[in-house]
């Protein structure tokens, strides 16, 4: 166990130490010199992957405190601050990686001065930044309980209602629109992946990967901080997973026959390769293992279904933001090493605050951490709002 | 009344001054390597190109509804009343949404910059407002590329076209595509041989219209959504509400 920790933070010190070089180049240099965009690829994998697909992966948050407070299912509470706070550092690393992208980041505030109600960007840039405000406050109870502040925390718990509706509206929103943004480009993006469907899609995408997430985040830190897995909860996450992934399924067909691609999918192409791989990650491979009652109940099965899943929906992303250009601008775009750096150490990022807000805050129920010994631990459950515990 | 730009191809005599024009105007370097430079950049506006002894233009083509102006954040370029499609710095953010947006790729960026602009034709707005025309209009030797009114413009291309259809193909580039632009291209050979998008894959619907659908359900959508997630939460923490009452109710019951 010790030997593997050592190994994951060398890991971790050579990807931050590379990052840091990506970084002295991009801002000493500019974007040409650190990635390989370019006039007919404006948009690479620090918008593809560090954007499109952080946003997605960071869908839980809105979905789980939807689930528990808002539908009101409590036996998912143990479930609500891991997800909130990958939500939160999810959101957080967005907006890092959008300042490596953005040519000019530190006009980034522009945005609320010089506003066009007529750009889908526009739009999405104001949900993230409201939307990561709120996460901030969704996940503030796990701060002032460390620090036993009692009165900001009964402030907090009378608005977070307030905050879950917010929350759902404005990723409802978001997460669907990252999708519109792509309704402009008909003669640009390949006919596979453009379709007015796309916020549908992107909005359906991002509920599956929420749970799968959700699950791979669950039975990640139960590995890693020796925690006993809630199996029961990620077992009823599974079986929703697998709706999910039905109903997208479904949709996906449904678009495709509806637009006259079925013939041009099972035609081997270069753009088919792809498709074929996305499909069979995103659907065929979790979708089977699903199905099979023993695995959906094994931590494993479970686990390895999320993995797919997500790996499914990751290559979907890209397969928009860059597979489905590459036709059309008639050569491939492959990122620099120092890009890949960028969106590795921002990744890597994420990783360590999650292991040290886990190590400092009360994140887990009823986990012993040296660094807490505060009577916060009697109630483990609390980020839900007042009245959930009416009922307890 | 609106300005426009009429290139047309069959009179152009591959003479690149245009280039030089819009390199002056726009004070950008020209020399031999620049000149030989066929692709459009963020120091070559607008280019002349060459094949089998035929020539085309390429440039912004200043679209009626452009769609870098609706995509873009913070609302960096805007059509004016004259024609021009114009850029304003000071607002960008740099998120490139208008070069993955344009149909025609012409929004070009300072990939090199630590301080980046977009980069594109803007028709010379100033010497358009000033009455003037276009300093690659005012350049041509041939009058391959005209200055003139949209109209009229018009007019006078169908009039090439009609009295010399051997000479041309059948088409205005730029009357219809995408909603019209302020750019019109007249060409003996296919628009696409020169990388112009097909007519028929652009369409003529303008631009803005693709995401415009979406963006107007928006505030419609917002108070619906919201009513009905507050009414899921009303419904849902009622029940319990409910069940308590009714809990203590039973109790009492249970008590007399």
């Amino acid at each position: 166990m010790k030997v593997k920790l050592t190994f994951w933070k060398l890991v971790f010190v050579v990807i931050l130490v590379l990052g840091m070089y990506s970084a002295y180049v991009r801002y000493a240099h500019g974007l040409g010199a650190v990635s390989n965009m370019s006039d007919q690829f404006p948009w690479g994998i620090w918008i593809g992957f560090d954007v499109l697909c952080g946003v997605m992966l960071a869908a839980g948050g809105f979905i789980v405190t939807g689930a528990v407070h808002l539908l009101n299912i409590e036996h998912l509470h143990s479930i609500v601050r891991p997800t909130v706070l990958t939500a939160f550092l999810g959101y957080c690393l967005v907006i890092v990686g959008l300042c490596f992208d953005l040519g000019r980041p530190w006009f980034i505030w522009h945005q609320l001065i010089y506003m066009n109600p007529h750009s889908v960007m526009f739009e999405v840039g104001l949900c993230v930044m409201f939307y990561t405000t709120v996460l901030f406050f969704e996940f503030l109870p796990n701060v002032l309980e460390r620090f036993n502040l009692k009165k900001p925390l009964q402030w907090v718990k009378t608005i977070m209602a307030g905050l879950v509706v917010a929350g759902i509206l404005l990723s409802t929103l978001h997460q669907s629109s990252l999708g519109a943004l792509y309704l402009i480009m008909p003669s640009k993006l390949h006919p596979f992946w453009y379709t007015p469907a796309l916020p549908f899609f992107f909005f359906g995408s991002a509920v599956a990967v929420g749970l799968a997430m959700t699950i791979f985040e669950s039975s990640l830190s139960s590995r890693a901080f020796g925690r006993q897995l809630e199996l029961p909860v990620l077992v009823e996450l599974g079986g929703a997973l697998l709706v999910v992934l039905w109903v997208n399924a479904l949709l996906r067909f449904e678009d495709f026959f509806h637009r006259g691609q079925l013939g041009n999918i099972v035609k081997p192409s270069y753009e088919a390769y792809f498709l074929w791989l996305e499909l069979a990650l995103a659907f065929v491979i979790p979708i089977t293992l699903l199905s099979f009652k023993k695995i959906r109940r094994s931590p494993g099965g479970l686990y390895l279904a999320a993995v797919f899943c997500l790996l499914g929906f990751v290559t979907n992303r890209l397969n928009v933001s860059v597979t489905g250009f590459e036709t059309w601008v008639g050569h491939h775009y492959v990122p620099k090493w120092t890009e890949f750096m960028i969106t590795l150490s921002i990744v890597a990022t994420g990783f360590a605050l999650f292991g040290t807000a886990v190590k400092y805050l009360p994140i887990f129920p009823g986990h012993e951490s040296p660094a807490i010994k505060v009577e916060a631990q009697a109630k483990p459950f609390v980020v839900a709002a007042v009245p959930e515990h009416a009922g307890d | 009344m609106s300005k426009a730009l009429l290139y047309d191809a069959t009179i152009c005599i591959g003479c690149k001054q245009c280039e030089v024009g819009c390199a002056e105007q726009n004070k950008l370097r020209y020399d031999d390597q620049v000149a030989a430079e066929s692709v459009q950049s963020e120091h070559k506006y607008t280019v002349v190109l060459a094949k089998d002894g035929k020539f085309m233009r390429r440039l912004c083509m200043h679209c009626e509804h452009p769609a870098c102006a609706s995509v873009c954040p913070v609302g960096a370029f805007h059509k004016t009343a004259e024609g021009p499609v114009v850029y304003d710095v000071w607002k960008c953010i740099g998120c490139r949404y208008c070069m993955v947006a344009c149909a025609f790729a012409q929004p070009k960026y300072e990939w090199q910059s630590l301080n980046p602009r977009v980069r594109k034709c803007i028709m010379c707005p100033e010497r358009v407002k000033a009455g003037q025309q276009t300093a690659c209009a005012e350049i041509c030797p041939t009058g391959a590329t005209k200055f003139g009114e949209r109209d009229d413009l018009i007019k006078e291309a169908q009039d090439r076209i009609r009295q010399n259809p051997s000479n041309y193909m059948p088409h205005i580039y730029g009357l219809a595509e995408v909603g019209g632009t302020s750019v019109l291209l007249l060409s003996g050979v296919a628009f696409e041989q020169f990388g112009y998008p097909k007519s028929e894959k652009i369409g003529d619907t303008p631009m803005p219209e693709y995401t415009g659908r979406v963006m107007s359900k928006i505030p419609d959508f917002i108070p619906l959504w919201g009513l009905v997630l507050g009414g899921v939460y009303w419904i849902t923490h009622r029940r319990e509400d409910v069940a308590a009452v009714e809990g203590e109710k039973k109790n009492s019951g249970g008590a007399r």
